[in-house]
């Protein structure tokens, strides 16, 4: 490409996307509303694992303003929600039904659905349905014995098995041997915008409609016509704005299904908005998982095997991502490091307990917290330090890319491209580790308790295998580029925009970028695993490339000269040496482009054009994360004094968005460090279903974080050379603040558990002292 | 998260307000000022008052008035008020520094120092305040005026003295003399939550020695109170490391420390160690 005075790519150029979100114009799930809708209130199960033997409507039903009233047998048609990617027949048992039949597993499942003409008369009218039921026991811990899900299944409905070597072996010869006991607490992705869902059945096109989307509309799309027994055609997915997706928000819920059967049923509009209550309870749960993992080392502190068995509590059911974390977990658990010899064994096990699913960096946010946490044991057995025994470990630039026959979200892990090390240098350089290393021994001799934290760590990003997007370009200039990636408040306009103007030479506030719309656009893979920067892109680069040869082309017979020596500038294509700087405008060349235009001669009417990329693997940022808390050691409370993340992303299109996106992780992975928990009693009871008992971290509680951007390896698996940024922020959060409170500690791998509590915190200083 | 439905009534003098609350309070109605917490109660229906008396167009209520030595509170006077310096004295100071751990700011703009006494939280710094200062509650009814000592006032969890048909209009707090130290520390898992524990000290010095000692815990036990046995071990002595920390041991033996899930009533009672001897350690 002709190079331009100064790359847009690389700028940390405003969001597009902010004007109607920060005058309040923006549209959420909960301003979307239909004449004559009727409004859905769930009524849910108060056990948490019970024989459902009688749900009485009648009263509800008598209330004026109530529409109907659905259970389980009203909805006999509907199967079970099935997995996004497709069926698993070994799994089906295990899926949940949209209403309660027979039994209720969990508290918050949802046992009936009220339709009513207002949103209190639907509550009214939900607190008059009774459940009667026969309680039973509880499934609270994954990790014991599994017991009988119902006759002839076990709440062990699979265990997911990677690994490769000879770890036997491995142990017989291994100088040192290291075990652990470790467990993540239960917790989740809780958006400042709750799930919405506004069901609408268009007669008038025959064209089942679904509003509030979020995610992954087109799959959902397919998914839901497969329930329904519609053609694609006639159902739509429409994302508004989405005040956060974190992995729970845009999967398929049994309110969804409701919505949309209701519309079609009742002959009436339907919108359901979910209360904070019912999000703790009822969108998807994840990350409790208890590892018993066991390292082989040399004589040098080098890994030569990991034996792993895990128990994955996956709550009541299995949903729409089957066993993906699972899996994920397994193949990514070895992060940076040489591992010759692997084995994991991933109990799948259900509980009593709210479902479980992927929430933002799942799978590793897990891992990094069990893999770093054994490095550090590792290094306090070899007498070691912390760094030294990664800088053993690490796979090395020499060896990209580097091949692992592990798989990871249905993808072989091929570790594209990266400098482990080199990132390592940068980020103890940055932070002045060995400064700080020195005062904060100096200071726990002088009492205080104060520890510093490294966690390395691999991310993954850009999952394809493939995504398109078209571009068009209007009379008057302004461009369309309609994609079907998805944007969860991430700044996807913004970037997708920026990508486009730079191969076509335009101002990226002249593009509009369509998303999350399957009425616009067949295909589209949506945003998660971190794939929308990549993938969608790549795809836009590709559509604005032909789309750039296409107008130099019209240009180049208007002006009479050959398409080699125009380029576009500012939205003009000009002669690229400079002269004549007039140029013609793009709208202008799109007018020349019009199907009746006498001047467009044989081409495609249009300067629009459609750009596919694809791709065989995912590709691999990679992270440092450094920080320094002390404890009070009379409360237990854990103060952050320095925070740093360096994170390598091979070439980040808008710096800005992309220290957004790590800082926001950050604050996330700082609740499932040492706040947030869903916590459940004996009896399955949920403890945690307001911000009082779910504790998100606040302002006051989230330190200043120091971002190192570095774009040393860029990717190989794409044009562009990005990897994504998404999820990098948090994937280490756990693990890094587990280092650093052990540290201060005195660094005796005391800490095997998160959220570190001040409580706990507390007893392990007390029973120090005396 | 719709509330029940409930008659609402806007009262706009004491008199009308207590006449609703003769008719209503037996029928579960209930006193709507702040609503900080009322209203969330409702809206998760935990709370399902039929009827709800507005007190906020009560303009006599909202008064903050300093006489004879004696601040009164009015039942609509809000937390923020004691965000700026409007109060005098040591007792101004004592509340600016208390107001600080009360939730957040916006929610002290709306939240009542009264709805805090008559809500009775364990953890409110409020009836930690009233209950250190030997504050009094005032209630009116049909029937009367009470005016109630703090010590009697609270009684259990967000349980009080006060009856079905009475209201808050106002709590007093003495104007501390000049010389008065106090200190106050709470600790919360963030900043702005329901304190796990706190500790309220106040002190005099006479020939370099401690008098009028007051030490009172809240969050630990099912509503706050001042602690005797803390108390007299600082009582005459002279303020320093060791006696604080004795008092702190003192404080940390006397209280019978609530338990919940995540909170043993070890960590309370540790805490409460920690916190009386830093308070003690703060004042000033």
């Amino acid at each position: 490409m002709t190079a331009e005075p100064a790359s847009i790519i690389g700028a940390s150029v405003e969001r597009l996307e902010d004007r109607p979100l920060v005058t309040g114009r923006g549209r959420f799930a909960g301003d979307v509303s239909f004449v004559h809708q009727l409004h859905m209130r769930i009524v849910r199960s108060a056990y948490a694992h019970a024989r459902l033997k009688a749900v009485a409507t009648e009263a509800a039903r008598a209330l004026p303003g109530v529409v109907a009233v659905w259970t389980a047998d009203d909805i006999a048609d509907l199967s079970p929600i099935d997995f996004r990617e497709g069926p698993n027949e070994k799994l089906a048992p295990f899926r949940q039904p949209v209403l309660a039949r027979e039994y209720v597993r969990y508290a918050g499942e949802p046992v009936a659905a009220v339709f009513a003409t207002d949103p209190y008369i639907a509550e009214d009218a939900a607190d008059l349905v009774t459940i009667e039921a026969d309680e039973l026991d509880a499934v609270i811990d994954a990790s014991i014995p599994a017991s009988e899900f119902t006759a002839g299944l076990t709440t062990e409905p699979t265990v997911c098995r990677q690994g490769y070597g000879d770890v036997a072996a491995a142990f017989r010869e291994a100088a040192n041997v290291i075990d652990m006991d470790l467990s993540v607490g239960r917790h989740s992705g809780v958006p400042l915008e709750t799930r919405g869902a506004i069901g609408h059945y268009d007669a008038a096109r025959d064209v089942l409609e679904l509003h509030g989307a979020a995610k992954v509309p087109h799959k959902n799309r397919e998914a839901m016509a497969r329930m329904f027994g519609r053609s694609t055609a006639g159902v739509h997915l429409y994302e508004g704005h989405v005040g956060g997706g974190f992995g729970v928000r845009g999967e398929i819920y049994p309110e969804d299904i409701l919505v949309l059967v209701a519309a079609m049923r009742l002959g009436r509009p339907v919108k359901w908005l979910e209360d904070r209550r019912e999000h703790m309870i009822a969108a998807n749960h994840s990350r409790q998982q208890r590892h018993r993992i066991r390292a082989a080392v040399d004589a040098q502190g080098r890994l030569i095997g990991i034996d792993d068995a895990f128990f994955h509590d996956q709550g009541a059911y299995i949903r729409t991502h089957g066993t993906r974390v699972a899996d994920t977990a397994c193949g990514i658990l070895p992060g940076p490091y040489r591992l010759p010899h692997y084995r994991v064994d991933a109990h799948f096990r259900l509980t009593n307990k709210t479902p479980a699913a992927t929430y933002r960096s799942p799978g590793r946010y897990e891992t990094n917290f069990v893999r770093e946490r054994l490095m550090d044991a590792i290094a306090l057995k070899l007498g070691l330090s912390r760094i030294e025994v990664r800088r053993r470990n690490l796979v090395s630039p020499e060896e990209m890319p580097y091949e692992r026959p592990l798989v990871a979200l249905g993808d072989e892990v091929v570790l594209d491209s990266g400098d482990y090390e080199g990132l390592l240098n940068k980020a103890l350089e940055r932070c002045e580790w060995d400064r700080l290393e020195r005062e904060a021994a100096e200071r726990r001799k002088a009492g205080e308790y104060v520890g510093l934290g490294l966690a390395m760590y691999v991310e993954k990003s850009g999952l394809g295998p493939i995504d398109g997007a078209r571009v068009n370009v209007h009379t008057n200039g302004d461009v369309e580029v309609i994609t079907g990636g998805a944007s969860v408040g991430q700044g996807f306009e913004t970037v997708i925009a920026q990508v486009c103007a730079e191969t076509l030479g335009t101002d990226y506030r002249r593009i509009r970028v369509v998303h999350g719309r399957t009425d616009r656009i067949e295909y589209g893979i949506g945003a998660h695993a971190t794939r929308a920067t990549v993938m969608t892109a790549n795809a836009t680069a590709v559509a604005a490339g032909k789309v750039r040869a296409k107008a130099l082309d019209m240009a180049a017979q208007l002006l009479q000269t050959e398409p080699s020596k125009l380029t576009i500038r500012d939205g003009r294509v000009v002669n690229s040496d400079g002269s004549d700087s007039a140029g013609m405008p793009l709208g202008d060349l799109a007018h020349h482009l019009r199907p009746l235009s006498s001047t467009r001669g044989e081409r495609e009417p249009g300067l629009a054009a459609e750009g596919w990329f694809t791709t065989s693997h995912m590709t691999y940022p990679y992270g440092v994360q450094v920080a320094l808390v002390k404890i009070d050691p009379g409360t237990g409370g854990v103060h952050i004094e320095k925070m740093l993340i360096a994170f390598d992303i091979g070439r980040a299109i808008n710096p800005m968005l992309v220290r957004g996106q790590l800082v926001g992780g950050f604050a996330q992975g700082l609740g499932g460090a040492l706040f947030e928990e869903f916590q459940y009693d004996e009896r399955g009871q949920p403890l945690s279903v307001t911000f009082a008992d779910y504790l998100m971290p606040t302002a006051h509680e989230v330190p200043e974080v120091d971002v190192l951007i570095a774009e040393d390896a860029a990717s190989t698996t794409n044009p562009l050379g990005i990897k994504g940024a998404g999820e990098g922020g948090i994937a280490a959060v756990g693990a890094v603040i587990a280092s650093a409170v052990d540290d201060a500690l005195g660094g005796k791998g005391l800490i095997t558990q998160i959220p570190i509590t001040p409580q706990a915190l507390k007893a392990i200083i007390d029973g120090q002292k005396s | 998260m719709k509330p029940a439905s409930f008659s609402y009534h806007a009262p706009t003098s004491v008199d009308e307000a207590v006449a609703l609350l003769a008719e209503f309070g037996p029928q579960d109605g209930r006193v709507l000022a702040g609503g900080q917490s009322l209203v969330p109660t409702m809206a998760f229906r935990m709370a399902r008052p039929p009827h709800l008396i507005d007190i906020n167009g009560i303009a006599e209520l909202a008064a903050l008035t300093v006489s004879a030595g004696v601040i009164t509170i009015g039942a609509c006077v809000r937390h923020a008020a004691f965000d700026s310096d409007i109060l005098p004295g040591r007792t101004g100071d004592l509340l600016r520094k208390v107001v600080q751990n009360i939730a957040h700011y916006p929610i002290r703009t709306r939240g009542t120092f009264c709805g805090s006494v008559a809500n009775a939280d364990p953890a409110s710094e409020w009836c930690c305040v009233t209950a250190a200062l030997d504050g009094i509650v005032v209630l009116r009814s049909q029937r009367g005026v009470r005016r109630v000592p703090a010590a009697e006032f609270y009684q259990g969890v967000m349980a009080t003295a006060v009856e079905e048909d009475e209201l808050v209009v106002a709590a007093e707090l003495p104007m501390l003399a000049d010389d008065t130290r106090t200190g106050f520390v709470e600790f919360s898992r963030r900043k702005g939550d329901f304190a796990i524990a706190m500790a309220l000290v106040t002190y005099r010095l006479e020939n370099g020695a401690m008098i009028e000692p007051s030490v009172a815990i809240g969050g630990a036990e099912s509503h706050p109170r001042r602690l005797r046995e803390a108390e007299d071990v600082l009582r005459g002595q002279k303020p320093g490391g060791a006696v604080f920390a004795a008092a702190a041991e003192a404080a940390a033996a006397a209280i019978d420390p609530m338990a919940d899930f995540n909170n043993t009533a070890a960590y309370r009672r540790g805490l409460v160690r920690t916190l009386t001897q830093r308070a003690l350690e703060s004042a000033e």
